[in-house]
């Protein structure tokens, strides 16, 4: 079998399978949203799985991903997977207050959220629920700023019935993170579970977001989500993401984020788990004096792969763009790292920074990373860097030369590599839980600050 | 305590030690100077045992073990301490989670029980209190944000911490204020005892005013050409090294 009839194949299978999924939905195939459903799935009847023959996708080989007949938890049918409160605790993050909403395979499950408190002027629904309460609201603001839809995304948009939508009205500045758990799994099948969120935050509004993708057991899956992000003028948007997924399953995200004037868009990445994860991370600064940050900390080990590729659109003057991805990478992992800027014609003043670094802890493990600079505008500051390289010699030698041996020391120096990234998460207990996480994913001795 | 035999030392297959020879005993404080790239630091980082550097002939007893034999990290758990030059920061790693980690690999080494928090906790404050280190720097980095003096006094205060047999202070004068210069000999004297030993590199005669040598040794392309009392530290800060070395090229040609 070649590579392309295997391509067509799979393609064929979520094609075929949509049929059935319409019979599933029941009044929500009524809706206006599932016209916009009919379009991906003809669209993607004409789109092809990216393959590594592409730029985007050059050091990315997504065909294990293509190899499984992955079925969407409406087709499942199933709706109670008896999970209490107290079980899925652990797939959470603590320390401080938060909202949760869960969604199991990417249905939002109320039993186990907890949306009690909400202040006035906030909204917090999942797409199913608005889609009955108010289809009106969504209707024209969903999918608007998508841009370059894959096959991915139009998997995402074809299939997706729930995801979370955060509603922050103009002025009312949310206080404590809303939490979402995104638990995937199912004993029988692999399942796909798509979610395709949206947050809305008003002019002079705040909002923290910190999305959970985890897994419910060893067996694969496969999470396609699609998160949309809009910031009105001055709102501040922080969207974290921990992807915490087993070893087995298979993640791909694409968030897109469109900014107005003086807005602030904080995106914290945190890629841990899964074998292959691509994440998509989009921004456009389409007004002046506008922020955008980007971090990233992304590990892998095994055989595991991880890519992140993020593009930073600036349309518009006096807007600044910061970005600072970091890489632990051991065994035969492959990391990529792609990092885009436009800087268009129009935004003078622009302020661009990009920094990349990755640390091998193997000589078999490997990165590509490309910074992607195109400026057409003549009076800006853009700096981009990227370096690979091994754990510091110097600090190793210190370490040891205090009584620490090797084992130690490394995991001290791991914890100070990632340390820029995890230092910057605005929600102080989340550090040192991060930390935690970087040592169980990289199955090495932890350093813990008490 | 130390006996050093007809050292040789490469740093990429550059011979910088040359054939060095020197016994240290408990109790005592030996200062090696001499001037710019003679060996000074590498003398220092082989003792500590600087993979950077290759022992090419020669042998370091220490205890009546083979220093050469061990890792860095053995050589510190037997009582070797090496004060930087230029020590390293870490961020993310807070003084307290790197003391305690060394102080209990040490004590695990020696198999004595961890310390518990609260003897950690009273070991640092008595610690940073002679150096007069704030108690805040006890959940701050290792070295991140510190000033060139405030480097050198952690590494004094990780000495005091430590508190090992031998103290090798590399430089550690540099880049010290008077002030600071006087806080961290402090340091290193109340370290002297009966049982400790103190090896001292310095470009300076400076930091000996504070620190009292017992014996004084120029280090020069390599070898120790003279030893001496302390006396001999104020003359080669009077004259220099240069009235020292036609000696050499006399012992070299005898």
């Amino acid at each position: 079998m070649n590579k392309t009839s295997e391509f067509q194949n799979i393609k064929e299978w979520y094609l075929k399978n949509f049929k059935s999924f319409e019979e599933k939905l029941n009044g929500d195939s009524k809706t206006f949203l599932h016209d916009l459903r009919k379009g991906a799935i003809n669209q993607l009847a004409e789109t092809d799985f990216p393959s590594t023959k592409e730029e985007e996708w050059k050091f990315t080989n997504i065909s294990p991903i293509l190899k499984q007949n992955f079925i969407p938890a409406v087709s499942l049918g199933k709706k109670n997977y008896s999970l209490s409160k107290e079980e899925i605790k652990k797939y959470l993050f603590s320390g401080f207050d938060y909202y949760l909403m869960t969604f199991i395979n990417g249905i939002f499950t109320e039993g186990l959220s907890d949306l009690s408190g909400l202040p006035k002027g906030v909204t917090v629904n999942s797409l199913s629920s608005l889609l009955k309460k108010n289809p009106e609201y969504i209707n024209g603001k969903i999918s608007k700023y998508v841009k370059a839809e894959n096959a991915f995304n139009l998997l995402n948009r074809a299939y997706s019935t729930d995801g979370a939508v955060i509603i922050v009205n103009d002025g009312v500045a949310l206080e404590k993170p809303i939490q979402i758990l995104y638990l995937t799994g199912d004993n029988e099948n692999p399942v796909l579970s798509v979610p395709h969120n949206m947050i809305i935050a008003g002019k002079n509004s705040q909002v923290s977001v910190l999305g959970v993708f985890a897994s419910s057991d060893g067996k694969t899956h496969f999470t396609n989500s699609l998160t949309e992000v809009f910031a009105d003028e001055s709102a501040i948007v922080d969207l974290y993401k921990i992807q915490n997924e087993n070893d087995h399953s298979y993640h791909y995200e694409k968030v897109e984020a469109y900014q107005l004037k003086k807005s602030i868009f904080n995106h914290y990445n945190f890629a841990f788990g899964a074998e292959i994860v691509r994440n998509d991370i989009n921004s456009t600064l389409d007004d002046e004096n506008i922020e955008t940050h980007y971090y990233g900390l992304y590990l892998a080990n095994g055989k595991r792969l991880v890519d992140n590729h993020t593009f930073v659109d600036h349309a518009k003057p006096n807007c600044m763009s910061n970005e600072l991805y970091k890489g632990i990478l051991d065994d035969d992992a492959r990391g990529v790292f792609n990092g885009k800027i436009i800087v268009r014609k129009d935004a003078q003043k622009t302020n661009a920074y990009q920094q990349n670094k990755t640390v091998l802890l193997s000589n078999r493990a490997k990165v590509n990373t490309k910074p992607q600079l195109e400026i057409f505008a003549d009076d800006v500051k853009c700096t981009h860097g990227a370096t690979v390289g091994h754990l510091d010699d110097a600090a190793y030698y210190y370490i040891r030369t205090r009584g620490i041996p090797s084992e130690l020391a490394n995991s001290m120096l791991i914890r100070a590599f990632a340390n820029d990234v995890v230092e910057v998460v605005k929600i102080e207990p989340l550090r040192e839980q991060l930390n935690h996480l970087i040592f169980e994913h990289l199955h090495r001795v932890e350093i813990e600050n008490k | 305590m130390l006996v050093i035999k007809n050292l040789h030392a490469n740093i990429e297959g550059k011979e910088i030690l040359k054939g060095i020879d020197l016994e240290i005993k408990a109790g005592e404080v030996h200062a090696i100077m001499g001037p710019n790239g003679s060996g000074k630091s590498t003398l220092a980082n082989v003792l500590a045992g600087n993979e950077g550097f290759e022992v090419t002939a020669g042998e370091i007893i220490f205890e009546g073990k083979n220093l050469l034999d061990l890792d860095p990290e053995d050589r510190a758990r037997e009582g070797v301490f090496l004060a930087f030059q230029y020590p390293v920061e870490i961020p993310g790693v807070s003084n307290a989670t790197f003391l305690k980690t060394a102080i209990n690999e040490v004590r695990k080494y020696h198999n004595l029980p961890e310390l518990t928090p609260k003897e950690f906790l009273s070991l640092m404050k008595e610690k940073s209190k002679i150096l007069g280190m704030e108690d805040s720097l006890i959940n701050r980095s290792v070295n991140v944000g510190f000033s060139g003096g405030e480097k050198k006094r952690n590494e004094i205060f990780q000495l005091l911490m430590l508190n090992p047999k031998l103290a090798l202070l590399d430089e550690t004068d540099s880049g010290l204020d008077i002030d600071a210069l006087k806080i961290v000999s402090n340091g290193v004297n109340i370290f002297k005892a009966k049982d400790k030993a103190v090896l001292v590199v310095t470009h300076y005669q400076r930091l000996l005013n504070y620190i009292q040598p017992d014996f004084v040794h120029v280090l020069y392309k390599g070898k120790i050409i003279k030893s001496g009392g302390k006396e001999l530290a104020l003359e080669l800060e009077d004259k220099g090294y240069d009235w020292i070395k036609p000696e050499l090229v006399e012992t070299e040609t005898a």
